[in-house]
């Protein structure tokens, strides 16, 4: 046999011995999960099956994260459908605002998410949990409502990408600066259809945090899923969260990966992607002068503690421009306690920030953040497409927390290694 | 099964916020959806598309986001067929699970130009360009997805699987 790690994990809940890449598989799912965005037009789906219960009412998750807490009236219409739905189906893992959180925060964190799960959610940002060495992939309101019904969802298996890792990534430089370095070297469309597999002696550098950034951004290289080895940080993250045992699958030795990639972390430089694609990166020493309005440091990619933490130890005892407009967004309410245990709020509010409960708001242009024609915001988040934001004509850069908090004192995008030498 | 139209023709990695921007998302009515199709990347689209018209773009169509509210609102604006280089995964799922048509082909994406009127016989594959008077052959989709577009999209294939 010679299997990557995804495609064993996609053979063993397929109960196959061996997959292989272009094959059509059926398979067992452990989590099938939704938003108030796409929930509602997968349970208008699973209706037509006229079930009167989901496969497992213990594995379905249902989050309303997007354009909570209700941003308007139609918002607050499609939230209703979904809490309905959650209480006639005793949906025990629906969290209710003030339980809820960004998903692809919260799911690892209350710790429904295992190693060696095979995992579907109508959020194209599911494949998150591959840091946890699960397979994971977004998919459509269809597809969540199939899985629903059955518990089991069709799969082409795919070949892979192997990104080796070695060194160590530098002071300043986070998950977020290898990804958007990946993204840029491959393209948004590098790893259609493909699995990342993230290998290597710098594997064991990265932190669990750094992890779920890089895995979450994997679609925005087209790629199906993103994956690390479950190693001793994973493991020790596993065992404070997840009650199961972790089931451990390691890709053969002679496994086949379509394109191989060695990546000295040591030679990542802090790295934005400009507008209007993921893909279109500049290191922080080639970005020039870009005057920005607002800074947003959250998301389901950046909106964890280690991301509050650095971007804290920037804006301590320091102002935030002015003209610029900082939205903090804490991903889960055990972040935001942790934030405010560790004094990480105050900084925040203190340097003129302003602090949020957690949603997705301004990620995908929805609340809580909208920009205006002709604005700009550096954006701890996934995506810059045109009008994401906000208007059509406004611009969004992508950034680590570090390069967010930096050009949040400054007014421009700036390099948080400059800002210490001061 | 056949289409004909007018081809309107797009670049690279079509997002699926431009598709359907969020900002409408707030609902999951088909046609409220429609109404705002590509209007972050062709104002003049939900104007002047009529039913039966096809949309040609080139590769990473649908990149982005999972909403399955972009191949709807496509599907519901009246676009009989897709025609692109390539899809981004998830909306090429998408499609065929709510059963609009999609054809993968970088030759007949070259060889097509915004406004000219397009046939496509699904059941061969062929996409003509009735207007240069030059044909091409789709891929044809595999017999497993062949099965769920004959049942109408994945749910009533599911259905028909579980009697």
């Amino acid at each position: 046999m010679s299997m990557t790690m995804s495609q064993k994990i996609l053979a063993a809940h397929a109960n196959l011995d061996e997959v292989r890449p272009g094959q059509l598989i059926m398979a067992d799912l452990d989590l099938v999960l939704g938003n108030d965005i796409t929930a509602p037009v997968a349970i208008r789906e699973f209706a037509k099956f006229g079930m009167d219960k989901v496969f497992d009412k213990t594995k379905v998750v249902l989050v309303p994260d997007h354009f909570t807490p209700n941003k308007d009236i139609k918002a607050a219409e499609q939230c209703k459908c979904m809490r309905e739905f959650a209480y006639d189906h005793e949906i025990e893992n629906y969290f209710e605002i003030g339980q809820m959180g960004i998903e692809h925060a919260l799911l690892p964190e209350q710790g429904l998410v295992g190693a060696g799960d095979l995992i579907i959610g109508a959020d194209s940002h599911t494949c998150t949990y591959g840091a946890l060495g699960a397979f994971s992939t977004g998919v459509g309101s269809t597809d969540m409502a199939a899985a629903m019904a059955t518990g089991k969802a069709w799969f082409k298996v795919p070949s892979a990408m192997r990104f080796n890792l070695t060194g160590k990534l530098g002071r300043w430089v986070s998950g977020k600066d290898l990804i958007l370095h990946i993204i840029g070297m491959v393209g948004v469309d590098g790893a259609l259809y493909k699995s990342m597999e993230f290998t290597g002696p710098g594997v064991a550098t990265l932190t669990i945090d750094d992890r779920f950034t890089i895995c979450n951004m994997a679609i925005e290289a087209g790629a199906k899923n993103g994956i690390f080895p479950v190693d001793a940080v994973a493991k020790e993250y596993l065992a404070a969260h997840c009650k199961r045992v972790p089931v451990v699958y390691a890709a053969d030795a002679d496994a086949v990966y379509e394109e191989h990639f060695e990546i000295d972390l040591g030679s990542i430089r802090p790295t934005v992607s400009f507008p209007h694609l993921p893909d279109n990166t500049r290191t922080i020493d080639e970005v020039g002068e870009v005057k920005i309005d607002q800074v947003v440091i959250g998301s389901c990619t950046n909106g964890r503690i280690s991301d509050l933490r650095v971007a804290a130890s920037i804006l301590k005892g320091r102002k935030v421009a002015r003209h610029v407009r900082t939205i903090i967004l804490p991903a889960t309410q055990t972040i935001y306690l942790q934030a405010m245990e560790e004094g990480l709020l105050r900084i925040f509010v203190e340097s003129g920030a302003v602090v949020s409960t957690p949603t997705c708001g301004p990620c995908l242009g929805g609340h809580m953040g909208i920009l205006a024609k002709d604005e700009r915001a550096v954006a701890t988040t996934n995506r810059n497409f045109v009008g994401r934001m906000g208007h059509v004509q406004s611009e969004v850069y992508l950034a680590s927390p570090a390069v967010a908090a930096a050009s949040a004192l400054t007014g421009y995008i700036s390099n948080p290694e400059k800002l210490e030498e001061k | 099964m056949n289409a004909h139209g007018k081809a309107y023709r797009y670049g690279d990695n079509v997002d699926t916020d431009v598709i359907i921007p969020a900002r409408y998302l707030n609902t999951s009515v088909a046609s409220e959806l429609a109404a705002h199709c590509m209007e972050d990347i062709d104002g003049d689209f939900i104007k002047t598309v009529k039913a039966g018209d096809i949309i040609v773009a080139d590769k990473n169509f649908g990149c982005g986001s999972s909403r399955e509210h972009a191949p709807l609102a496509i599907k519901t604006a009246g676009i009989s067929c897709v025609i692109a280089s390539s899809y981004a995964r998830i909306f090429y799922r998408n499609s065929i699970n709510i059963g609009l048509a999609i054809l993968e082909c970088p030759e007949a994406v070259q060889g097509i130009r915004a406004g000219d009127e397009v046939k496509v016989d699904f059941s061969t594959g062929t996409i003509t360009n009735a207007t240069t008077g030059k044909s091409w052959s789709a891929e044809p989709f595999p017999p497993f997805i062949q099965e769920m577009i004959a049942a109408d999209g994945l749910i009533n294939y599911l259905r028909k699987g579980a009697k």
